[in-house]
């Protein structure tokens, strides 16, 4: 490194510097066309997949949207009685979609400062471990209704300080938060297995299952759990968290598009080096979009623990993908509250139709769970493409207006 | 201390980097074969060291200094930790020949992997996706070597497809001009649903049949007849029964060093990472080298997953790589972009993931869950390493920036 580095090119002018800066240019030039022909362009392409291992796609795909349970809508409309198989795979999808709002935004929020938080995964597992911790052993000291409160606000905090170490790496010596949030993943999840493993401190302390790890149930210990809006408490219901999950989605986009806040986050997003020209902290700005985002990934992990699973072993804490798919979520729903909500409704169907909900007579469940990731990174693929399709053909169209446009002396 | 002299060969960042070997030797005395049982000693040298780092650190070398203080501090505390553990778990834990012999098992995966990020940063391409080009050497690495019997075929057969991958983020990144984050990550969530899908769809839920062929090991026996007989040994233990991957792997490093900084091949590899507008108009193909060093990327990645499921697991677990792609990315930017950078760090981080092995089997009786909480050590190292040498890294020029053809 003994010559000089030469300065990089400059980006050209009136360009956003940032990848969230050019999603926000460009998403109002193609509206809800490219994220549509995106999800259409990726099924497909599993589609082929399926094909090509042998089996039939077009009664795959309607084996699992009926695992999802979508077919309530036009078989079995209005009937709410979860003991009957389409009613109960529905809600299934929606506690599903619960989560994945969630972890959407928890990769929107920080995609709208121009960071890209995969650690979704690790704030969630830390979010679990506060969670366990406090549904589990905080009962003598609190009632029912505050417990539940504060176990969940506590989860979120967790999730929150997690993303905020990310943050002020970011902030203060510049690491990539990619590679910062990728090991928080990974030492946040063994962290949760010592935790919930044999003689760790949150394992469970029934007679007799001391060398299974799990922890303790959360509703059996306190019966402290969010109440129930569809469903039956023995049968994985739909909880009121759903509802939580909504007023994220508006408390998201009010804070973005109407606070000075959020104001701030999409200044830095679009141009980091014009905010800061502007009198905008950038430092705070990564920070506090990083926390913001660990907050909603906490809060998915909160209403999961309080809301329907009550416990939580080594072995979900390794297995679990739900930040993952926020990733997905969030560049599909084009990090806006409408689009993620949308989106978190598509993956939580095929998330819930390619596993538990999927007759296995139709297809076994185990290839069409990796069917289901496969589909994901394709759509995050297709999602970087379809700008650029646009980009192409404004330019095409760029090019052939300029001789008119130059006539008329613009 | 004789460091205080104002002779030219004493300037404040030696004494920093003197202070961090201090630090590291007052654990190091607590360990086999020195064996210190007291703590007199470890804590005198750590003290001398984070003296060494505070005067460093006040004369303005900051970064020295405060390594010296961290490192001085964690050495006094391992050292106290050693001599309170038992003799017969530090000899398991430090038996320095098998430890090294098993570092380079855990780096060779990284070794290979953060090569293959090189190329592809170097010409001016972030790869996120090692990691799912890892994951797809893993799978169709043992599934070649399962199906056609041979350990060269599976590996080659690795290669193809952790190259067909590079193919397509480089399409994504080059042509597209589609944000590389972007495109590397959902080359992972790719990697992570195909390896999954066809090891379900081949296998079911059987695992890959026993006894898929092994990688040879290179015996070199000649070393335990080197003169004194412990260094003989101590050689033979570490050297000795290497896997012949994990000597291809050394050579790649030595290969990549002379390609990029002394060929013509090199030259325009870095100039399309530095200044591609300039490469251009030489005459240099910018996409064409973007896309050779990002296919070329991807094949080594994978080669390095083929290591990992053939060599050193003879087996496959889906998401079996966690987070090495990205340790290995790490160990590129670590390594300041250089091939014997990345070697050094991706050796460190095999070592603390040998560490970890070892400590888990040495108190896994007397310690609950420490096995377990081993396991987050390697990941400790690199956001350590990370967050202490991204300032004073110098990417590519260009890294991450599509080029417009004009």
């Amino acid at each position: 490194m003994s010559a000089p580095a030469t300065p990089p090119p400059p980006p050209e002018e009136g360009e956003p510097t940032t990848t969230a800066g050019k999603l926000q240019l460009r998403q109002r030039a193609g509206g809800i066309v490219p994220p549509v022909l995106t999800v259409i362009f990726a099924f497909f392409m599993g589609g082929l997949v399926i094909a090509a291992s042998g089996h039939n796609p077009i009664d795959t795909y309607l084996g699992i949207l009926d695992g999802a349970g979508l077919n309530w809508f036009w078989d079995d409309f209005g009937n709410t009685d979860v003991f009957e198989l389409t009613t109960f795979n529905f809600t299934q999808t929606l506690l599903r979609t619960t989560t994945f709002i969630f972890t959407g935004l928890a990769v929107a929020f920080a995609f709208r400062c121009g960071l890209f938080n995969i650690g979704g995964q690790g704030q969630y597992t830390m979010g679990i471990v506060v969670a366990v911790w406090v549904g589990a052993y905080w009962g003598d000291s609190l009632p029912n209704g505050l417990h539940v409160v504060v176990g969940v606000v506590l989860a979120a905090l967790a999730g929150a300080i997690w993303a905020g170490i990310a943050g002020i790496l970011k902030a203060t010596v510049g690491a990539h938060e990619v590679i910062t949030t990728i090991m928080l993943n990974w030492i946040a999840i063994w962290f949760a297995s010592y935790c919930f493993g044999q003689g760790g401190p949150l394992q469970n302390t029934t007679r007799g299952q001391e060398s299974v790890p799990i922890s303790d149930d959360v509703y059996e210990k306190s019966g402290a759990i969010i109440p129930i809006l569809w469903g039956d408490q023995g049968l994985q219901a739909l909880h009121y968290g759903f509802f939580l999950a909504i007023a994220a989605l508006i408390v998201f986009s009010i804070v973005l598009n109407r606070t000075t806040l959020g104001y701030e986050v999409r200044a830095v997003g679009f141009n980091p080096e014009a905010a800061a020209y502007g009198g905008i902290s950038v430092k705070k700005n990564f920070f506090l979009a990083m926390a913001i985002s660990g907050l909603f990934a906490g809060l998915a992990a909160g209403t999961d623990i309080f809301g329907w699973k009550y416990d939580a072993g080594t072995l979900d804490v390794q297995a679990s993908y739900v930040g993952f798919v926020g990733i997905a979520v969030a560049l599909l729903g084009r990090s806006t509250a409408v689009g993620v909500g949308l989106g978190a409704l598509i993956f939580g169907a095929l998330d819930y139709g390619t596993t538990r909900g999927l007759d296995p007579e139709k297809f076994d469940p185990t290839l069409a769970g990796n069917l289901s990731s496969m589909i994901q990174g394709l759509v995050v693929l297709f999602v970087g493409a379809d700008l650029l399709i646009l980009y192409v053909w404004s330019l095409r169209r760029k090019r052939f207006a300029t001789p008119r446009m130059a006539g008329k002396g613009v | 201390m004789a460091e205080r002299s104002s002779a030219p060969l004493v300037t404040p960042l030696r004494v920093g980097v003197a202070g961090v070997v201090l630090g590291a030797a007052a654990f190091w005395i607590a360990l086999p074969p020195i064996h210190a049982r007291s703590l007199v000693v470890p804590a005198l040298l750590a003290a001398i060291g984070i003296g060494a780092g505070i005067y460093a650190a006040r004369q303005g070398q900051v970064r020295a200094g405060w390594s010296a203080i961290v490192i001085g501090g964690l050495g006094v505390g391992l050292a106290y930790l050693a001599t309170r553990s038992s003799v017969g778990n530090l000899e398991i834990v430090f038996t320095w020949s098998s430890l090294i012999a098993a570092m380079f098992v855990f780096a060779t995966p990284l070794v290979y992997a953060s090569l293959g990020g090189l190329f592809s940063e170097r010409s001016g391409v972030v790869n996120i996706g090692l990691e799912g080009m890892m994951l797809m050497g893993c799978f169709w690495g043992i599934w070649g070597t399962d199906k056609t019997g041979s350990w060269i075929t599976g590996v080659l057969i690795a290669m193809l497809s952790g190259g067909f991958l590079g193919l397509v983020h480089a399409f994504f990144s080059v042509h597209l001009r589609a944000d590389q984050i972007i495109g590397g990550t959902a080359i992972n969530l790719l990697a992570v649903g195909v390896t999954g899908y066809f090891f379900i769809q081949f296998y079911g839920s059987e695992n890959i049949p026993a006894g898929v062929s092994e990688i040879p090991r290179l015996d070199m026996s000649f070393l335990q007849s080197i003169p004194p007989e412990a260094l003989g040994d101590f050689l033979f233990g570490a050297f000795g029964r290497l896997s012949v991957m994990i000597w291809i792997g050394f050579i790649l490093v030595a290969l990549s060093h002379v390609v990029v900084f002394k060929t013509p091949l090199g030259l325009r590899l870095r100039a399309v990472g530095e200044h591609p507008r300039a490469a251009d108009t030489v005459g240099i193909s910018v996409y064409g080298v973007r896309y050779a060093a990002v296919t070329f990327s991807g094949m080594l990645a994978a080669a390095g997953g083929a290591f990992l499921s053939v060599g050193v697991v003879s087996t496959f677990n889906e998401g079996m790589t966690a987070g090495r792609g990205f340790i290995a990315l790490a160990a590129v930017i670590a390594g300041n972009w250089r091939p014997f950078g990345a070697f050094w760090f991706a050796c460190l981080f095999g070592f603390s993931t040998a560490l970890a092995f070892r400590l888990g089997d040495a108190y896994r009786e007397s310690v609950a869950g420490l096995d377990v909480l081993a396991q987050m050590l390697p990941y400790v190292l690199t956001l350590i390493i990370v967050a202490g040498v991204i300032g004073k890294s110098f990417p590519p020029a260009a890294v991450g920036r599509p080029y417009t053809k004009q």
